[in-house]
């Protein structure tokens, strides 16, 4: 497949590898920020080529391992009503709420079903008018886009069967938090190469001037990854802290400004809360009042519907490197890829998910080192 | 049931993934091995047969070593490209017979009907299932129809069994694989999966593939006349795909494997279809190739055999079993590295991050 | 986050009031929303994200990324005397 075959090319993932060797001549801690960079970092098994001493903290996931608990139960609580269909991405529904997931609700008769774009849920409440068709919309600022399509579609439309519950997250503000955390032990980020093909990268650049830090838009591909980890590890030898982008070939500075005016259209910016990790002020978007029709959450009055994470999960620590997963007393006991806690088991890809299928158990895990 | 009901569980153990049946159990995965062994086989007792969980039972009557085979049907859509419903459930069989190294002498084919399924369909079907069994050389001996009220099956489900007779001189088992085996794959992989999963309403789209859907017992022939003994352990890897497959005889055989993730054959449009979606190829099902654990020795002639058939014509070595790390299977990966290739856990989904 | 793969668009066309195109990853054909991608001809690639072009890919970019690799591999196995494995 072209742009794809050519970034992997295992002869100049060695190349890559020997420079960053030549590079780096101390330990230092990068956090890639996106759930695809952390797949293909684990799947190809990137980590644990890397030089001794660069360490990658997976970042907080994808947007799928962060929805809060209440969004899920909400998402729960709709598709348990009789005369509705709700409909989300693949991945969504073997995430646990409060008490269940998606896929056993279905087991027990809720119509639940996979749509590959938002843009089929807005088809599927065309097919069947007398259905509620409810999309559970989640996403980083990549996949915003698209969900404001599929309102603004449904608004030209005129369909009253489609709305929308909303779990979107931003990146920005939840690279912030993670810097102002007191125990922060990441030195360097490689921004998530998609979100920035929609929103540019000149929101990093006071970030990366007021925390010191390099920041280097990244695709996903090996090659991508390489570079842009070798691009960071040369600025925090070098004592600078810019932002650049690797991923020249999908990202512009400015971004995608179609996209971001149908972002600013349909949704303004609210506090979030991130599974294991807390509420980031300004950290994700809601519905505009414009389109307040398409809200789920009032439609079907779930706004109330609140949860409480587990109290043993250490998910945050995790996530800014401060504390290992064997560090957690939930973990491999109550918390498992079966039965996840925080956002970091829930994702495959997840440090707690990782570790757990390396086989690593509490007693037998080396503090300080991860893989 | 009410709403509340239904949040909290509503059944008496308090475990979160419920006790009921999830379609994830059905996918060839974890789950589906999990409630095997949970589930079905302790309820058998002592009318169990101890030992690892084999595609055909040996069997002994009248002198004669044969192989008992059987397979529930369920695929939607029911005609695809490549096959239908009635081809798979003899390939099917006569694929699980033959990876026990048994040549198929007999079929029983069961219909389950769904009131109203339109007749064209069924004749579609059936002569299919006459087509296939034909062109394997093997008869459909007996069989049986029902039919259930609309909305009681998905139109039409098929059941088949086989009986195979055994090939002398080799006895493949999923606990057979040793140290030093060299891993072959009979053809290129994901076809099947993704052709159905082309269709699927929400996912649709256009792929240049079609299902692999064939029987491999002449395959098999062929190897075991040149490998005889030297073939330690046969599997097609069908739902839950290649990893699935390979993880069943690591655990069986208690050995490690390594696979060489470059060497696995994937049709282009395969690749781009599990690019697409997020899938892992090695989880996608197949319904005509097979995985052969071989002594070393033996290999290269049992890997040219493979080659002179239709169904081997792309054969070729994916990997090695290794004494180290018994029961789990490393991919040896594009860059160079090595991960963790795990079965797949239940139900495949498409991924967006 | 984000699964998106680079495709080339093939057809372009109006549908209900949107802009959408076929888009081909190589063997697989997908109906795309191309809304965010105004400027798109085909022929070009773009990047599909839950069944929307989000970006399109700079030819000229990916080229000169590649070329840069394929540099400093050139160099490295210049300094080491021998070409890498």
């Amino acid at each position: 497949m072209r742009y794809l075959d050519e970034y992997r090319d295992p002869r100049l993932a060695r190349m890559l590898l020997d420079r960053l060797r030549r590079v780096a001549t101390r330990p230092w801690r990068l956090m890639e920020v996106c759930g695809g960079q952390t797949h293909t970092i684990v799947r190809q098994g990137i980590d644990e080529l890397l030089p001794a001493g660069i360490r990658m903290i997976h970042g907080p996931g994808c947007p799928v391992c962060v929805t809060p608990l209440e969004t899920l139960d909400r998402a729960m609580a709709i598709a348990a009503r009789p005369g509705t269909i709700l409909t989300s991405f693949g991945d969504m529904l073997r995430v646990p709420g409060s008490h269940t997931d998606l896929l056993a609700l279905r087991a027990r008769g809720c119509d639940v079903r996979v749509v590959y774009s938002p843009m089929d849920a807005v088809a599927l409440a065309q097919r069947h008018p007398d259905r509620q068709v409810v999309f559970l919309a989640v996403g980083f600022e990549t996949t915003a886009p698209a969900n404001a399509m599929a309102v603004l579609h449904a608004a030209d439309l005129g369909l009253a069967n489609f709305s929308l519950l909303v779990s979107h997250v931003l990146v920005p503000p939840a690279m912030t938090a993670l810097l102002d955390s007191p125990d922060c032990q990441v030195q360097a980020f490689l921004a998530a190469g998609h979100v920035c093909a929609v929103m540019g990268w000149t929101q990093y650049e006071p970030l990366a001037a007021r925390h010191r830090v390099p920041i280097v838009v990244t695709g996903f591909e090996p090659l991508d990854l390489l570079e842009g980890i070798l691009m960071a590890v040369t600025q925090l030898e070098q004592g600078r802290y810019e932002v650049e982008n690797q991923y020249a070939r999908a990202v512009r500075r400015d971004g995608n400004t179609a996209a971001q005016d149908a972002i600013r259209r349909v949704f303004r910016i609210a506090d979030r809360a991130w599974r294991g990790v807390g509420t980031i002020p300004a950290g994700g978007l809601v519905l505009a009042a414009e389109y307040a029709a398409f809200d789920a959450e009032r439609r079907f009055d779930v706004g109330d519907l609140t949860a409480r994470e587990h109290s043993e999960c250490i998910a945050g620590a995790v996530l800014t490197g401060t504390r290992e997963p064997t560090d957690c007393t939930a973990y491999g006991t109550i918390c498992t890829p079966r039965n996840p806690l925080g956002a970091p088991m829930v994702s495959s890809e997840g440090t707690c998910a990782a570790y757990f299928a390396a086989g690593r158990t509490r007693a037998a895990a080396v503090p300080g080192i991860v893989q | 049931m009410s709403t509340a009901d239904l949040l909290s569980g509503a059944c008496p153990a308090p475990r979160r993934e419920s006790e009921r049946v999830l379609l994830g159990h059905g996918s060839g995965g974890r789950l589906s091995a999990e409630l095997i062994a949970d589930v079905l086989v302790p309820a058998l007792g002592e009318a169990a047969v101890p030992g690892p969980l084999e595609d055909a039972a040996l069997v002994t009557a009248a002198g004669a070593d044969l192989a008992l085979s059987t397979d529930a049907y369920v695929v939607t859509p029911l005609f695809f490209p490549g096959g239908d419903i009635g081809r798979l459930a003899v390939h099917g069989t006569v694929n699980d017979l033959a990876m026990r190294a048994a040549m198929p002498l007999a079929l029983c084919v069961a219909y389950v009907i769904e009131e109203g399924f339109p007749l064209e369909d069924l004749r579609r079907v059936a002569a299919s299932v006459g087509e296939a069994a034909r062109d394997a050389g093997v008869r459909v001996v007996t069989g049986d129809t029902k039919v259930v009220n609309r909305g009681a099956a998905d139109g039409l489900f098929v059941v088949s069994t086989g009986l195979g007779r055994r090939l002398p001189g080799t006895a493949p088992s999923a606990a057979g694989a040793v140290p030093g085996d060299v891993v072959l794959l009979s053809g290129p992989i994901g076809s099947h999966g993704v052709t159905v999963l082309s269709t699927r309403e929400g996912l649709g789209f256009e792929a240049d593939v079609r299902s692999d859907t064939r029987p491999l017992h002449r395959l098999v022939e062929a190897m075991v006349g040149v490998g005889g003994e030297a073939l330690h352990a046969l599997r097609d890897p069908t739902r839950g795909g290649l990893a699935s497959a390979v993880n069943e005889i690591a655990q069986a055989s208690a050995v490690g494997v390594e696979i060489d993730e470059q060497a696995l054959p994937v049709p282009g449009a395969v690749r781009a279809a599990c690019e697409m979606l997020g899938l892992d190829v090695a989880h996608v099902a197949n319904e005509g190739c097979l995985v052969a654990f071989v002594a070393p020795d033996r290999a290269a002639q049992v890997l040219a055999a493979m080659r002179v058939c239709p169904e081997g014509r792309d054969a070729v070595r994916i990997g090695s079993v290794l004494a180290e790390e018994p029961g789990r299977v490393r991919m040896r990966t594009g860059v160079g590295s090595r991960r963790v290739l795990d079965m797949l856990l239940g139900e495949q989904l498409p991924r967006i991050c | 986050m984000c699964l998106g793969i680079p495709g080339k668009v093939t057809t372009t066309d109006r549908d209900d009031g949107l802009l959408m195109g076929t888009v081909d990853f190589g063997g697989v054909r997908k109906l795309v929303c191309l809304e965010y991608v105004p400027g798109v001809r085909t022929g070009d690639y773009v990047i599909v994200h839950v069944g929307f072009a989000i970006t399109l890919v700079d030819a000229v970019e990916a080229e000169r990324t590649l070329q840069v690799l394929r540099a400093m591999g050139d160099a490295v196995a210049a300094e080491l005397g021998e070409p890498l494995p």
